[in-house]
């Protein structure tokens, strides 16, 4: 390492209150920041649980649906409509609905029902115990064991229950990639059990799931879709849909944004202000180094490796104290909703620069102004 | 002669504010002199010093080092020339007090963009010379004045500079002291390719300078030989 810049980390580490200062303040506010975006992700992950779990390429739907739980049925013949479309390899209708599940014990549920295409049975969950071909049975229902399924009273395979008045009997279990955020168990049976269960509109397909021939398809699908009155959105752009509608249309982006900018104000404030105490404390020092022939760039290359180390070393704990706690939450709680993404890293760290920035440039203003004369004034 | 300054006049602030703090001072000092600036607060000693130093550009004159006008020189040029032959030894010291001493006697060379293990095996030999061979690894505030004093003489010997600038080096120090630390720069530091320039109120120490040069209102208003011979 450059010796200049082993005597500025020295004069940095060595003043143990200051350093330590500096790294909590930095580690806390990455905690915070991490911690808030990591929920929001989570929160976010949670709300297109159906998108991830049927899986799906494209999805078909009216232009007025938000988000997935939004039901606005479409017309049969644009199912037919849909298949016509060059470049669609198949396209499978979908019904996706709410029910009430009568228990044993005479107590109603709430209920998550997904209706799959009767031949094709596209987006299936992953079948754990018993058969996906059961589901052709009378009655028939599979279910899906995640942190909702004991609301169900954790039924096994036979078991029997009542939903919209209607006898269901569970004939498999599945699990979800995802598990959904509004703590409703979730039910798969055939699309036309469903509709014939479950009270529809005189419409009932929820939506068209599309399979492309090829990627490159998809923009003439979506065109073709537009010209019929609906929209086509590849899954991610399903997933942002869903995402930006909680995000801007129901506060609870705005409330995260906020959350994370007063993370951010309280590391800046902490590592500014211990930064700049620590310069102000040094700061005849470093005017006697200038006198001594330091360049103002080597003072300031000096002070901006200071902030460095503590501003990435805040981010490192920062980020593995928060990982560390959403690690133990999780083991606590299966469906703790917070969720590391590269995004919310990308976000910390360039708040985390923004920090080292301001940090540095509080301390340079304050060193490149010193007049070395004014040390020999005294 | 190392150091020539020719009709030198600083002033500060403009117009009716204008306060003149040196005018029209000339002097020269040659190597194995230890020049001593003496006079009242306010009558110019710092801001000569600093003009001759390399810090404080005057309004009017020139000042030469060793045939080079450094006024002449752009900032970093003159950094560069104040790094390389300039020493100074400030009045409060100014060392870090989180560094161990031989850390900042190293500084000067870690500037000069020495190795590390070169610069601290450096200043522990200038540590050496000024008798705090025990004290290397020790901060300054573990240190008497006296011995921080000696540690801010290692830091401008480092570089075995032509010129030592000493400001008021035995302002902090008691009688006995400080007569023991001019001594030694007398004794020690001084020598036939070296000069001094120490800035000073104490008047106990004026036997130790081969020339002093006396200050009023921004003027040379007196200048005698050596006082004595130690």
């Amino acid at each position: 390492m450059d010796a200049l810049l082993q005597i500025s980390l020295k004069l940095l580490v060595n003043d143990r209150g200051k350093f330590f200062t500096l790294i909590i303040g930095i580690t806390f506010a990455v905690f915070l920041m991490m911690q808030m975006t990591s929920m929001f992700s989570g929160v976010m992950y949670r709300t297109a649980a159906t998108i991830y779990n049927i899986g799906a390429k494209v999805w078909v739907m009216d232009p007025s649906i938000h988000i997935q739980s939004d039901n606005i049925p479409m017309p049969n013949y644009i199912l037919d409509a849909v298949r016509s479309i060059k470049g669609v390899k198949y396209a499978a209708p979908l019904y996706s609905g709410s029910g009430l599940v009568k228990l044993s014990d005479g107590t109603y549920q709430a209920t998550n029902i997904i209706g799959l295409d009767d031949p094709t049975l596209f987006g299936r969950p992953t079948i754990t115990k018993g058969n996906i071909y059961s589901i052709y049975d009378d009655n028939a229902y599979i279910i899906i064991k995640d942190a909702e399924y004991h609301k169900l009273n954790n039924p096994k395979i036979g078991a029997t229950f009542e939903v919209n008045d209607n006898r269901g009997v569970i004939v498999g279990i599945g699990k979800a990639l995802v598990s959904g955020l509004f703590g409703t168990p979730t039910l798969y049976t055939t699309f036309s059990r469903a509709i014939s269960d479950l009270p529809t509109t005189r419409f009932t397909i929820s939506y068209i799931l599309l399979e492309p021939k090829t990627l490159n398809d998809i923009s003439n699908i979506k065109k073709e879709v537009k010209a019929l009155g609906y929209i086509a959105l590849t899954e991610k752009e399903f997933v942002d849909k869903n995402k930006n509608y909680y995000l801007y249309q129901t506060g609870l982006g705005t409330n995260v944004l906020i959350m994370t900018l007063i993370s951010f104000i309280v590391g800046l404030s902490i590592a500014g202000q211990t930064f700049y105490t620590f310069v102000l404390e040094n700061l005849e020092e470093f005017g006697a180094l200038k006198a001594i022939g330091a360049k103002k760039s080597e003072l300031i290359k000096m002070i901006f490796f200071q902030s460095t180390v503590v501003g990435f070393l805040g981010y490192g704990f920062g980020i593995l104290l928060s990982s560390i706690l959403i690690a133990l939450a999780k083991l606590r709680l299966p469906e703790y909703a917070a969720l590391v993404t590269y995004e919310n890293l990308g976000i910390s760290f360039f708040m985390v620069l923004v920090i080292i920035l301001f940090s540095s440039y509080l301390g340079i203003r304050k060193v490149t102004q010193i007049d070395p004369f004014d040390i020999f004034r005294g | 002669m190392i150091l020539q300054a020719r009709n030198i006049t600083k002033w500060f602030g403009e117009a009716d504010n204008k306060t003149y703090a040196i005018k029209d001072v000339s002097l020269e000092l040659n190597y194995g002199e230890m020049l001593y600036i003496v006079g009242p607060s306010g009558s110019g000693k710092t801001t000569l010093l600093s003009v001759m130093s390399g810090i404080l550009r005057p309004n009017e004159g020139t000042v030469t080092i060793k045939d080079k006008e450094i006024w002449q020189l752009n900032d970093d040029a003159l950094t560069e020339f104040r790094l390389y032959s300039i020493g100074f030894v400030f009045q409060d010291f100014h060392l870090f007090g989180k560094l161990t001493s031989k850390e900042n006697v190293a500084i000067p060379l870690i500037l000069q963009k020495q190795e590390w293990d070169y610069s601290l095996a450096e200043a522990t030999k200038a540590l050496e010379i000024v008798g705090l061979q025990n004290r290397v690894d020790l901060s300054p505030s573990k240190l008497s004045i006296g011995e921080q004093q000696r540690v801010a003489i290692a830091r401008a010997l480092i570089t075995k500079p032509d010129l030592l600038i000493f400001d008021e080096p035995t302002a902090s120090l008691d009688g006995e002291t400080g007569k023991k630390i001019i001594s030694f720069i007398r004794n020690t530091v001084l020598n036939d390719k070296r000069a001094i320039i120490v800035v000073t109120h104490d008047n106990r120490i004026y036997d130790y300078a081969t020339r002093i040069i006396r200050m009023e209102d921004g003027k040379i208003v007196k200048e005698t030989g050596a006082l004595s011979e130690n």
